[in-house]
């Protein structure tokens, strides 16, 4: 059964077609990988999906249920959890706090004012920081951590709601060779837990992590399915390679 | 699960503690050491410290810039003001609650205005919006003839405790100074609690708090209309301490004093409100009394201090936004923790880290 499809989704920004049509189903523990040239609307489409984009037409499923209208934090309250393509952590507050933020989402207005869940969400917390081995910098403000460690946070905070869906703008962009083979190594376990959708340029780690791809161009879908068939196919070998 | 903290784990030295205790030893015994003239001086910065306090609370703490806090002052010291000459009203235990009431109600009016609605609303547009309220109530007031016009109102009559009326002086100072206290105390455990963890998150980013899921717009509208009871609670202890509330306590040029006492002093620091109402307060005063200065210069400040403050807040802004308190106290400090692990784990560290310590002030 499908977690979340996106019908016919287009978006216009004056004459520019950045998405015309374009369709995505991703399933419940799958890793599903948004691919394209620069430009071909993959990042808009991501945005689209997490509302901070508002479709100018198509309809966004997230289980059964019309998320179309949802504002950024109704989705969140779905079950979407989004990471951006340019690090937004809380660069002063500390790394602690920036997963603690991100934790107590779920809590009431009334347990925030009385900070009735700071114990108790203290375990969490320190588990999704020695999962994303940020333990020893717990007490770090987060502007001082490097840039990959800057990503890792950005995806242990998306990851400690518990969504049903992590999306993930370019979360390798900028990190070495071997921060991508970490990362990698960090987001496997997450499958039993969540689906995640990702937009990625560097294909090699894409092709690793993921069961399923979507190409698009220009705005369009040219092939979706499992990573190996779309791998193959002639039209997405054409797509990237009219761009280059 | 128990995890370890590595001896890296940073600390940092504490002195806010220190400044708050060393402020308090300072106000406690004035009454015994000022003369009359000097207690009601520091009567009046501890009544605006209240308006500073509020201010840093939308603007230091939430990122809302509020240019409206002395609306919220004025209308309350109003209200209170005509519920003491046309009703006969004198009780503080009336009257003060009354204030702090309709300045959360107004604030809450205004908050409906410009911070609610489908969209956020961007900074300029709050600011805006509250300057505009500002000195559209205060053109109202002074054309008001029922609530004094231009002269305001003058004579109110002292507060009372049943029979016991609260004089300027001693009495009030100190009842002045423990509403002061309370009020820091309550903002200093809210703005560490999670509840300020989400305004920090908010001040810094406010789309990613958004994709956490959290409804901005109710955090920005509970902290607004908190700030704007305790700014309508210093309007009424102003009113009734001066025996006088006129039109130039609601509008702009008051709401522009409380921004520059706070950004003086030191923005997102509490203590930081009060320095700045202390050391401004006391040099405007002081400065144009000092003879050494000359005539010519003491004639100037008399009528041109305005334009000092003015010079003073661009110089700040310009070369200190972390003002006086950025003197003494490390950023780290400054921005502080909510939840973070004990410190002597974290100092030691090969102990298990258990539960988290509670925050700094």
């Amino acid at each position: 059964m499908s977690l979340l499809e996106a019908r016919n989704i287009r978006k216009i920004y004056g004459s520019l077609k950045a998405l015309d049509g374009a369709s995505l189903v991703v399933s419940g523990n799958e890793f599903h990988g948004l691919i394209g040239p620069n430009g071909s609307g993959k990042s808009t489409l991501l945005k689209c999906i997490a509302g901070a984009e508002i479709p100018t037409e198509g309809t966004i499923l997230l289980g059964n249920r019309d998320i179309t209208s949802f504002t950024a934090a109704e989705r969140a309250r779905a079950g979407l959890s989004l990471k951006f393509q340019i690090t937004a952590v809380l660069p002063e507050l500390s790394v602690y706090d920036n997963i603690l933020i991100a934790l107590q989402a779920n809590s009431s207005l009334f347990v925030l004012l009385l900070s009735l869940s700071r114990k108790a969400l203290h375990e969490k917390a320190m588990d999704c920081l020695a999962r994303f081995k940020l333990v020893d910098k717990h007490d770090q403000l987060a502007a001082y951590l490097s840039h990959g460690e800057q990503q890792w946070l950005e995806i242990a905070m998306a990851l400690a709601r518990e969504p049903k869906l992590l999306l993930l703008d370019e979360p390798t962009a900028g990190m070495s060779p071997q921060e991508r083979r970490a990362t990698g190594e960090l987001l496997a376990p997450i499958k039993s837990s969540c689906s995640l959708l990702i937009v990625e340029h560097d294909l090699d780690f894409i092709k690793d992590i993921c069961d399923s791809l979507t190409v698009l161009d220009q705005g369009q879908v040219v092939a979706s399915g499992p990573t190996q068939e779309v791998q193959n196919s002639q039209r997405v070998k054409e797509a990237y390679l009219s761009h280059a | 699960m128990n995890q370890t903290v590595s001896p890296s784990a940073s600390t940092y030295r504490q002195v806010l503690p220190w400044i708050e205790i060393a402020l308090l030893l300072v106000a406690l015994p004035l009454p015994w050491i000022l003369d009359d003239f000097w207690i009601l001086f520091a009567t009046k910065i501890c009544i605006l410290a209240l308006l500073a306090l509020s201010f840093d609370l939308v603007w230091g703490y939430a990122g809302i810039m509020s240019f409206g806090q002395a609306l919220f002052f004025g209308v309350a010291g109003y209200t209170t003001a005509l519920l003491a000459t046309k009703n006969g009203m004198s009780s503080v235990l009336i009257l003060m609650p009354v204030a702090a009431l309709i300045g959360l109600v107004v604030a809450f009016v205004v908050a409906v205005i410009v911070i609610f609605g489908k969209r956020i609303p961007s900074i300029i547009f709050v600011a805006l919006g509250t300057l505009t309220g500002s000195y559209v109530v205060e053109r109202l007031v002074r054309g008001w003839s029922y609530v004094g016009g231009q002269n305001g109102i003058s004579s109110l009559p002292r507060l009372s405790v049943g029979s016991f009326e609260i004089e300027e002086g001693v009495a009030f100072f100190y009842m002045a100074l423990a509403l002061l206290i309370v009020f820091y105390l309550l903002l200093r455990w809210l703005v560490r609690s999670q509840f300020g963890l989400v305004l920090a998150g908010i001040r810094q980013n406010e789309s990613r708090i958004l994709f956490f899921g959290y409804n901005v717009q109710t955090f920005k509208g509970v902290t607004f209309s908190l700030a704007g009871l305790i700014a309508g609670l210093s309007g009424g202890l102003f009113a009734f301490h001066e025996g006088f509330i006129g039109p130039g306590q609601l509008g702009p040029v008051l709401s522009t004093q409380a921004v520059l006492y706070v950004l003086f002093g030191g923005v997102g620091t509490l203590v930081g409100a009060i320095l700045g109402v202390s050391v401004i307060e006391l040099i405007s005063y002081v400065l144009p009394q000092v003879d050494a200065l000359g005539p010519g210069v003491q004639q100037f400040l008399e009528t041109g201090w305005p334009i000092v403050l003015g010079l003073l807040l661009l110089v700040t802004v310009m070369f200190r936004p972390t003002g006086l308190v950025g003197f003494m106290v490390s950023e780290r400090e400054r921005i502080g923790s909510f939840g973070r692990p004990p410190k002597s784990q974290a100092a030691t560290g090969s102990r298990p880290v258990t539960q988290p310590r509670e925050a700094q002030s």
